[in-house]
C-alpha cells in the first residue's frame, strides 16, 4: 500500500496534540472552579483556550495542512467556520434584539 | 479470460484505489462539515435558550464539574487511542489495530455510561428536558453529541469484524480512516459542549 | 389509541370531506391503472432491474424527474383549488373549501411546488447532466445517488397518503409554532410535515455532498474549474448550499418535533420556549432554499444562450465570480424573510441593505446573457422562447423583491398578496421556466429523440400568458391590503381581480395540458424526431458528443480536454481538417469499471416511508421494525465488499461501433 504522508500522522504529533489539549482542558477548568478571576476575564480565556484547542486538534489529529490533498479539506472547513460564524452571531444578535423588544418584562 | 484481464491491470487497481479512497475520505470530510453546522445550529439554540429557566434549575445548579472533566478526559483520551489505531494500521499491524480498536471502544463505552448516567440521574430529579427550554436544548445538545458517539461506537464495532475478516486492506483502510475523520470531529465538538455548557454554565 | 394500530382508526380516512375523497380516490385509481397497466405488460421485472434498481445518474435522474412532474398536476391541482375558491368566495358566498380544508391545501401546494416538485426537478436535471458534462462516468458515490431518490419517494409517498389517511397540516408550508405545535394543532398533519420533509430532506443532503465530490473529484483532464461549463459552475454553488443549509432544517424540525413527541419546550409558548428562534432558523436554511433552486436554472440559461445564438457565452469569469457572490450573500440576507418580528431597526436596516446588494451579481448576469445574444445567429427554438420569457418575467419579480427589501414597504406588503406574487414571479419566471427549458434542452440526450416542437411552444405561450394574468392582479390586490391565505373576503374591489387570477390559472393549467400532450405525442412520433447524432443542437459542451441516450458508461475514452467549450472546438478542427480525421487510428479501449445495481437503497427508502408512518401514527411496532431494516440494510451493505465489476474491453468496443453505424445512417 502507498504512503501519502500527508493525512496521516506520526505518533509525535499525536502525543503532542494529546498533551496539548489536556493542558488545554485542565487550564480553562481551573479558571472556573477557583473563580481566579472577574467573570468577564474568564468567559473570554475560556472561548478563546477553546479555539486553540480546536485549532490544536485540528492540526495534530485530524492533521490539517496545506499539501496538495489537504488543500480541500483546508477550504472547506474555513468556508464551513465562515458560515458558521455568520449564522451563529446572526442568529444571537437578531434573538437578542428580539428579545428585547418583543418578550413580555 | 476474466482473471487474465484483471492481472494486467494491477498496477491501475492500486492507483485506481488510492483516487477512490481520497473521493471517499474527501467526501466523508464534506459531511463532517454538514454536522458542524448541525451542532453549531444546537449550540445557537442552546445560547439562545440556556437563561430560559422557567424558574427551575440553571447549569449551576445541576452541572458537577468533576464529573464532566473525568467524561472529558476518557473521550480525549480515545480520541489520542483512535490515532494509535492509525499508525497501527499504516504500519500493517493487524493486532495491535485491534487493540487500539478495543481500548478506544472500551472509552468510548465508559464517556456514554457516564452521560447516560448523568442524564437519568437529572431526569429523576425532576429536571428532564420537559421541565424548561433551557434543560430541553441542554439535554438535545449533549444528548445528540452522545447518539453519535453511540453511533461511532457501533460502527467500531462493524469494522472490528471487518479488519479481522479482511484485513488491512484497500477498502477497510478506507473505512477505519472515515470513522477516524469521526471520531477526532466528535471530541473537537466536545471541547465546546465542555466550554460553552458546563464551563460557561458553571460560572 | 392501540397497540397494532396506534392512532390509527376508521376515522382517519375522510368519509365526510367530498374534495378529500374525490382526490384519494383518484389518486387510488390511478396508481391502481399504472400497476394494473405495468402487470398487463408484463413490465415489473425490467422495471426493477434496469431503473429501480440502478445506480445509473441518467436513470436516476429520469426517475427523479417524472415524479417531480406527476406532483406539479398534485401541486397545481391545489392552486387551481385555491384559485376557485377566492375567485367565488366574495360576501355571502363562501365559496366550496371549509377553512380548515383550504388551510391544508395551500400548506400542501407549497411544500409540494417547493420540496417535491422543483427540488427534485433540480435533482433530476443535475443527475442527467452533470456527469457527462465533465466526462465523468457517474457520480461519486452511486450507491448514494439511488438512496437519496428513494429517500426522495418516501417524502412523497408520507405527502400523498396524507390525503387520505389523515391530513395535512394546516400551518402554511413552513410550519410555524405556536400553531405547528401540539396544543394548536393536535391531528396527525404538522406529524406527516416533518417525517416528509426530514426524510427526503436526508436525501436531499446526500446528493448535495455527492456532487460536490464528483464536481471536485472527477472532472476530466484538462478540465479546470475554470473550463467547466456554466451549469456545472451554479450547479457546484447549489451543491454547496445544499450541505450548509439542510441540517439547519433537520435541527430546526427535529426541535419540533422533540416537542410535539416528547414535550420538549424550544418553541413552546410557555416554559421559556421561544417560537421566534424557529422562525429565524427556519429562514437561515429558507433563504439559501431559494437560491439553491435559481442557481441551476441561471446555469441552465447559461448553457442554452450560447447554443442557440451560436456565440460563446459573454463573460464566463464575471458569470462564475456573480454566482460565487450570490452564493456568499445568500447567507445575509435571512431576515428579510420576517423584518416585522420586531427585531429593530438596526437588525432590519443590515438584512435590508444586504438583500439589496444580493440583485447586483444577478443583475451581471442577467446582462452576461443580453451581450451573448448580441451579435449572435438565434435561433428560436423553445428553449429559446422559455429563455426570453425568463428574462422580462424574472426581472419583473426580482425589481418587486428589492421593494420588499425596504423594510418600510415590507412593513406594509409582508405577508400580503403582493409578497405572493413577487415570489411567484422569481419562483416560476426564473426557477419554472429554466427546469422547463433545460428539460426540453436535455431530453433528446436522455431518450435519443426530440419533443415535439410545436405543442412545446404552445406550451410555453400558455404559460407566459396565464402567468401574467394569473399573479399580476395580486400585485394589485397586495397594494389594496388583500392579506395571503384567505379563503374568503368582503371588500367588493378585490372580487374582479380574483376572477382574473383564477382565468389566468386555467391558462397556465391549458399550458401543463399542452406539455402533457407534447410529451405523449412525441413518444408516439419518437421514431421521426430520433435524435442519431447525440447532438441534437449543435451544442458546445461535452455531453453533446456521446450518442442519444449514451451507453451507461458515458465514455469510452475519458475525454482530455484544452478549452471551455472542447466539443465545439473539436467540431471545428473537423471541419477545417477533415483530411486528419478520415483515417484516424481505431481506438484502444479498456476495461471500464462500474458499479453493480443495488436494491438496499429501495429498501431502506421504502421502510423509511413506512417507519415515517408508524412515528406519524404512533404505531412504535413500526417504526421499531422498519427502523430496524433500515439499520441492518446499512450493515448488509457495509458487509458487501462485492459491489463493482468491470466491462471487457471487447463490450465497449461492440456499443462504440454501434453507435457509430447510428450515425452514419
Amino acid at each position: 500500500m502507498s504512503k501519502h504522508n500527508s493525512n496521516h500522522g506520526s505518533l509525535k504529533s499525536y502525543i503532542i496534540g494529546f498533551i496539548l489539549s489536556i493542558v488545554l482542558t485542565i487550564i480553562p477548568y481551573m479558571m472556573v472552579v477557583h473563580h481566579s478571576y472577574s467573570i468577564d476575564v474568564i468567559a473570554i480565556s475560556v472561548v478563546v483556550i477553546a479555539v486553540i484547542q480546536l485549532l490544536v486538534q485540528l492540526v495534530f489529529f485530524l492533521h490539517l495542512n496545506t499539501s496538495k490533498d489537504g488543500q480541500d479539506n483546508l477550504m472547506a472547513f474555513v468556508f464551513t467556520f465562515l458560515i458558521i460564524a455568520i449564522i451563529v452571531s446572526g442568529s444571537l444578535w437578531i434573538m437578542y434584539n428580539m428579545n428585547i423588544n418583543m418578550m413580555p418584562h | 479470460m476474466s482473471t487474465q484481464v484483471l492481472h494486467t491491470h494491477d498496477n491501475h487497481h492500486d492507483h485506481h484505489d488510492e483516487e477512490v479512497n481520497k473521493k471517499v475520505t474527501f467526501g466523508f470530510w464534506v459531511y463532517i462539515m454538514s454536522d458542524c453546522i448541525l451542532f453549531s445550529m444546537l449550540f445557537a439554540t442552546y445560547a439562545v435558550l440556556h437563561n430560559n429557566t422557567y424558574g427551575g434549575v440553571s447549569g449551576k445548579d445541576i452541572f458537577e464539574m468533576p464529573y464532566v472533566l473525568i467524561e472529558t478526559f476518557i473521550l480525549l483520551t480515545s480520541s489520542f487511542t483512535y490515532g494509535l489505531v492509525m499508525l497501527s494500521a499504516h504500519a500493517n499491524k493487524k493486532c495491535m489495530t485491534m487493540f487500539w480498536l478495543i481500548v478506544t471502544f472500551l472509552l468510548g463505552v465508559s464517556f456514554v455510561g457516564m452521560e447516560i448516567h448523568e442524564f437519568h440521574h437529572l431526569i429523576m430529579e425532576g429536571h428532564g428536558p420537559n421541565a424548561s427550554a433551557f434543560l430541553s436544548s441542554f439535554f438535545t445538545l449533549v444528548g445528540t453529541h452522545g447518539l453519535h458517539v453511540t453511533l461511532g461506537l457501533i460502527w467500531m464495532v462493524v469494522l472490528m469484524f471487518q479488519v479481522s475478516k479482511h484485513g488491512l486492506m484497500s477498502v477497510t483502510m478506507r473505512k477505519l480512516s472515515c470513522l477516524s475523520l469521526f471520531w477526532h470531529f466528535l471530541d473537537i465538538v466536545w471541547i465546546f459542549v465542555f466550554t460553552i455548557v458546563y464551563l460557561m454554565g458553571a460560572m | 389509541m392501540s397497540f397494532l394500530l396506534g392512532k390509527l382508526s376508521w376515522d382517519a380516512i375522510p368519509f365526510n370531506e367530498l374534495p378529500a375523497m374525490l382526490a384519494g380516490v383518484g389518486m387510488i385509481g390511478g396508481a391502481i391503472v399504472v400497476v394494473a397497466l405495468i402487470t398487463y405488460f408484463k413490465l415489473w421485472g425490467y422495471l426493477w432491474k434496469e431503473w429501480f434498481t440502478s445506480v445509473d445518474h441518467k436513470k436516476i435522474g429520469i426517475m427523479y424527474i417524472i415524479v417531480a412532474i406527476i406532483m406539479l398536476l398534485r401541486g397545481f391541482a391545489d392552486a387551481l383549488l385555491m384559485r376557485a375558491q377566492q375567485a367565488m368566495a366574495y360576501g355571502s358566498n363562501h365559496g366550496f373549501l371549509p377553512p380548515h380544508h383550504y388551510d391544508q391545501i395551500f400548506t400542501a401546494h407549497g411544500v409540494i411546488m417547493i420540496f417535491f416538485m422543483a427540488m427534485p426537478f433540480m435533482v433530476g436535471l443535475m443527475n442527467v447532466a452533470i456527469p457527462l458534462q465533465i466526462g465523468a462516468r457517474d457520480v461519486a458515490y452511486p450507491f448514494l445517488n439511488s438512496l437519496s431518490f428513494w429517500l426522495f419517494v418516501a417524502g412523497v409517498i408520507l405527502v400523498m397518503i396524507s390525503l387520505i389517511i389523515g391530513e395535512f397540516g394546516q400551518t402554511g408550508w413552513l410550519a410555524y409554532p405556536p400553531l405547528s405545535e401540539k396544543t394548536y394543532s393536535p391531528g396527525v398533519g404538522v406529524d406527516y410535515y416533518i417525517w416528509a420533509l426530514q426524510i427526503s430532506g436526508l436525501g436531499t443532503l446526500l446528493t448535495g455532498i455527492n456532487f460536490l465530490v464528483t464536481i471536485f473529484k472527477m472532472r476530466c483532464p484538462g478540465m479546470t474549474l475554470m473550463r467547466m461549463p456554466i451549469f456545472v459552475w451554479a450547479s457546484l454553488c447549489t451543491n454547496i448550499l445544499i450541505i450548509i443549509v439542510f441540517p439547519v432544517l433537520t435541527v430546526t424540525l427535529g426541535m419540533l418535533a422533540l416537542d410535539r413527541y416528547l414535550d420538549f419546550h424550544f418553541f413552546s409558548n410557555g416554559f421559556g420556549g421561544n417560537p421566534m428562534m424557529y422562525v429565524n432558523m427556519i429562514w437561515i436554511w429558507g433563504h439559501p432554499e431559494v437560491y439553491i433552486l435559481v442557481l441551476p436554472a441561471f446555469g441552465i440559461y447559461s448553457e442554452i444562450v450560447p447554443t442557440f445564438c451560436k456565440k460563446p457565452l459573454f463573460g464566463y469569469t464575471t458569470m462564475v465570480y456573480a454566482t460565487a457572490c450570490i452564493t456568499v450573500l445568500s447567507f445575509l440576507v435571512w431576515l428579510h424573510h420576517f423584518f416585522t418580528m420586531g427585531s429593530g431597526a438596526n437588525v432590519n436596516s443590515f438584512f435590508g441593505i444586504a438583500t439589496m446588494i444580493i440583485a447586483i451579481p444577478t443583475g451581471v448576469k442577467i446582462f452576461n446573457w443580453l451581450f451573448t445574444m448580441y451579435g449572435g445567429r438565434i435561433t428560436y427554438k423553445s428553449p429559446m422562447y422559455w429563455v426570453i420569457g425568463f428574462m422580462v418575467t424574472f426581472t419583473i419579480g426580482g425589481m418587486t423583491g428589492v421593494l420588499l427589501s425596504v423594510p418600510g414597504a415590507d412593513f406594509l406588503l409582508h405577508n400580503s398578496l403582493f409578497l405572493i406574487a413577487h415570489f411567484h414571479n422569481v419562483i416560476i419566471g426564473g426557477v419554472v421556466f429554466g427546469y422547463i427549458a433545460g428539460l426540453i434542452y436535455w431530453f433528446p440526450k436522455a431518450f435519443g429523440f426530440k419533443l415535439h416542437e410545436k405543442l412545446g411552444v404552445a406550451s410555453f405561450w400558455c404559460w407566459l400568458v396565464g402567468f401574467y394574468i394569473a399573479f399580476m392582479p395580486l400585485y394589485l390586490l397586495g397594494f389594496m391590503g388583500a392579506t395571503r391565505r384567505m379563503n374568503h373576503y368582503d371588500v367588493a374591489a378585490w372580487h374582479p381581480l380574483f376572477i382574473i387570477a383564477a382565468i389566468g390559472s386555467l391558462i397556465i393549467f391549458a399550458g401543463i395540458g399542452f406539455f402533457v400532450l407534447q410529451v405523449i405525442v412525441s413518444i408516439i412520433q419518437r421514431k421521426q424526431n430520433q435524435d442519431l447524432t447525440g447532438d441534437p443542437w449543435d451544442g458546445r459542451t461535452l455531453e453533446w458528443s456521446t450518442s442519444s441516450p449514451p451507453p451507461f458508461y458515458n465514455f469510452a475514452i475519458t475525454p482530455h480536454v484544452n478549452s471551455l467549450e472542447p466539443f465545439w472546438d473539436m467540431k471545428q478542427e473537423h471541419k477545417k481538417h477533415p483530411e486528419k480525421y478520415a483515417n484516424a487510428p481505431k481506438p484502444v479501449y479498456e476495461d471500464i469499471h462500474m458499479p453493480k445495481n443495488t436494491s438496499i437503497g429501495m429498501i431502506i427508502g421504502l421502510s423509511s416511508a413506512l417507519f415515517g408512518f408508524g412515528m406519524i401514527w404512533n404505531i412504535w411496532w413500526l417504526a421499531i421494525l422498519t427502523g430496524a431494516v433500515m439499520f441492518i440494510s446499512v450493515l448488509v451493505r457495509s458487509f458487501d465488499y462485492d459491489i463493482d465489476y468491470y466491462v471487457p474491453a471487447s463490450e465497449v468496443e461492440r456499443i462504440e461501433n454501434e453507435f457509430a453505424q447510428r450515425k452514419l445512417s
